[in-house]
């Protein structure tokens, strides 16, 4: 009876594990069959490099969203990682116990508002106070970058400064010993060790960045085209998916899914740049296996 | 043993949820109503009217748009197709139309927009870029900001064809995802111009007239103001059984009151 339960547990286990790896590839072999045919009604390279995205004309281009998309995501990181760098570093090191103790969990409720919220609220005051101060119609790229930066927050914060108290205290107590000053031991000793960790924070925050929909189709303007400058409205590819996918029927359902694909492959060529990094640090700096 | 009557437990929940799931169905008569998003709460407010009446009848409305509600209905997949824009001759092949109520489309400004009437020509040079500024129609010195709906939505179909005539609305228009949106940031920003369907105007931003004529529901039922669409229930042939009670009971006065109830022009007003 033992022996029939250890068998039974074993590969029970073993069956749960494989059937999240089945069901993603499922879901990627399905939207690369369903994508498929808009791809080679189109051209791949027309597909991706193609400037104009009008279904009902037939045109089908995601370049426009693929600037759209890499531009949201890039400016809102730009914003967030400095920001939260800096505030991960004062919750591991700096701040004291009180001060901690109200920061943290206010920071991890950030994470835990629904981005509907995010995006209402960018559309109610994010949205005419550009407008006010920079003209055009508020809706632009900055505006969503700002929005995502706040989402992405909680998400670098909360994983870098994990990062940054895993370093082991013999660290610490030897530049102190040496004369280190507390400054010169967290910029020389502290940081450097963690950054494989603070790598992996801003990858996940990327990914929340490029993934989101919800809060950039209402605060972006979707409006399909290369902007000029940072206050210009674009469209980001996951909002060109929830956008159109109610209606769309035929080549145009498929060419959704195209979409789908081609942010996908930018996803992983993204991960794969960043891993890149992560692993090149971990080898440079000695306790980056920690 | 313990172990084996909790399994035997599980697994008779299983079969019984299964059975309640999968046989219910079979004994009801089921009508799939499938098109236009903009009917769809229509449909919908009309479809649960119809099955409190008749508890043996289960009718499930999707949305989908307007073409996808024809040539579902023409391939035989849903017995009711709804759309929001006039059939092509193509389309009309085998398939009856009734027309259930009408739906005004509103051209909206901000309130303090001192443009307070248009002409049909103004707003398509509007929308497609032609006239930028508010003082080329009589306004002040303000440019424009066009907002538009999402390729495929109902409201911008109907919009594209009673006012564009072909030609594109401006590819730089700000493009909102529901009525609700394009109402929200017309009524926040002030050179901005939308278009929503009548049954969901508000205060919030006014209604522009259009060549004289400013929309309601009787203008819209007296056929004055012309930028009206029709919505209709399309079926492949005559409708019989339910499919045929059930369009009687659309068009019978108690279904134009729920029509009416969503804010939609019945058809004899």
């Amino acid at each position: 009876m033992t022996k029939y339960e250890e068998f039974l547990v074993e590969k029970g286990l073993f069956i749960t594990a494989i059937l999240s790896i089945i069901v993603i590839i499922l879901i990627i072999g399905f939207i690369f069959q369903q994508g498929f045919p808009a791809m080679e009604h189109v051209g791949i390279l027309k597909f991706i490099f193609g400037m104009n995205w009008s279904p009902s004309d037939d045109q089908y281009g995601v370049f426009t969203m693929i600037i759209g998309s890499l531009g949201i995501t890039a400016l809102s990181l730009l914003f967030a990682v400095p920001l939260s760098l800096c505030c991960a570093i004062f919750l591991a090191e700096l701040a004291p116990r009180t001060v901690r103790r109200i920061l943290k969990p206010v920071i991890e409720t950030l994470a835990g508002i629904p981005s509907v919220v995010y995006g209402f609220f960018g559309l109610i005051v994010l949205v005419p106070i550009m407008r006010v101060y920079f003209g055009g119609t508020g809706f632009s790229m900055l505006a969503a970058s700002l929005i995502l930066t706040v989402m992405v927050l909680p998400t670098i914060i909360s994983i870098s400064e994990d990062a940054l108290r895993s370093i082991p205290v013999e660290y610490k107590e030897a530049s102190l010993a040496l004369g280190a000053t507390h400054w010169q031991t967290i910029r020389n000793v502290i940081f450097p060790a963690a950054i494989p960790g603070i790598i992996t924070a801003i990858i996940l925050g990327m990914g929340r960045a490029i993934g989101e929909t919800l809060a950039v189709i209402m605060v972006a303007g979707n409006v399909a085209q290369i902007p000029n400058s940072i206050f210009d409205p674009v469209r980001a590819l996951t909002s060109n998916i929830a956008l159109e996918m109610g209606y769309a029927t035929g080549i145009h359902y498929s060419a959704l899914f195209a979409t789908g694909i081609v942010l996908f492959i930018m996803i992983i060529i993204l991960l794969i740049i960043a891993n890149y990094f992560h692993y090149k640090k971990k080898v440079v700096i000695g306790g980056g296996y920690l | 043993m313990n172990r084996k009557y909790k399994y035997g437990i599980v697994i008779a929940i299983i079969i019984i949820i299964a059975y309640l799931t999968i046989i219910p169905s079979s004994q009801y008569e089921r009508v799939q109503i499938a098109g236009s998003t903009s009917v769809q709460p229509v449909a919908e407010a009309l479809a649960d009217a119809y099955m409190e009446k008749h508890p043996n009848v289960k009718i499930n409305v999707q949305g989908g748009g307007s073409s996808l509600g024809i040539s579902s209905v023409s391939q035989g997949i849903t017995e009711i197709g709804t759309s929001s824009r006039d059939l092509t001759p193509q389309e009309k092949e085998g398939l009856t139309e009734y027309k259930i109520g009408k739906e005004g489309i509103v051209i909206a400004v901000n309130n303090n927009n001192n443009v307070t009437a248009l002409s049909k020509d103004q707003v398509k040079g509007i929308f497609s870029g032609a006239i930028t500024n508010w003082n080329q129609v009589g306004g002040s010195n303000t440019q424009i900001h066009v907002v538009t709906r999402e390729e495929g939505s109902g409201t911008r179909s109907s919009f594209e064809n009673l006012i564009m005539d072909g030609t594109d609305i401006r590819p730089d228009a700000v493009v909102q995802s529901s009525t609700e949106s394009v109402k929200q940031v017309v009524a926040q920003d002030p050179g901005a111009i939308g278009f929503v369907s009548l049954a969901h105007m508000s205060s919030d931003v006014t209604a522009v007239k259009i060549d004289g004529i400013s929309p309601s529901t009787q203008t819209v039922a007296s056929g004055s103001y012309k930028l009206q669409t029709a919505f209709l229930f399309v079926v492949k042939g005559e409708p019989q059984g339910t499919v045929k009670d059930f369009i009687d009971f659309t068009l019978s006065p108690e279904g134009q009151d729920i029509v009416k109830g969503q804010n939609i022009v019945p058809v004899n007003m």
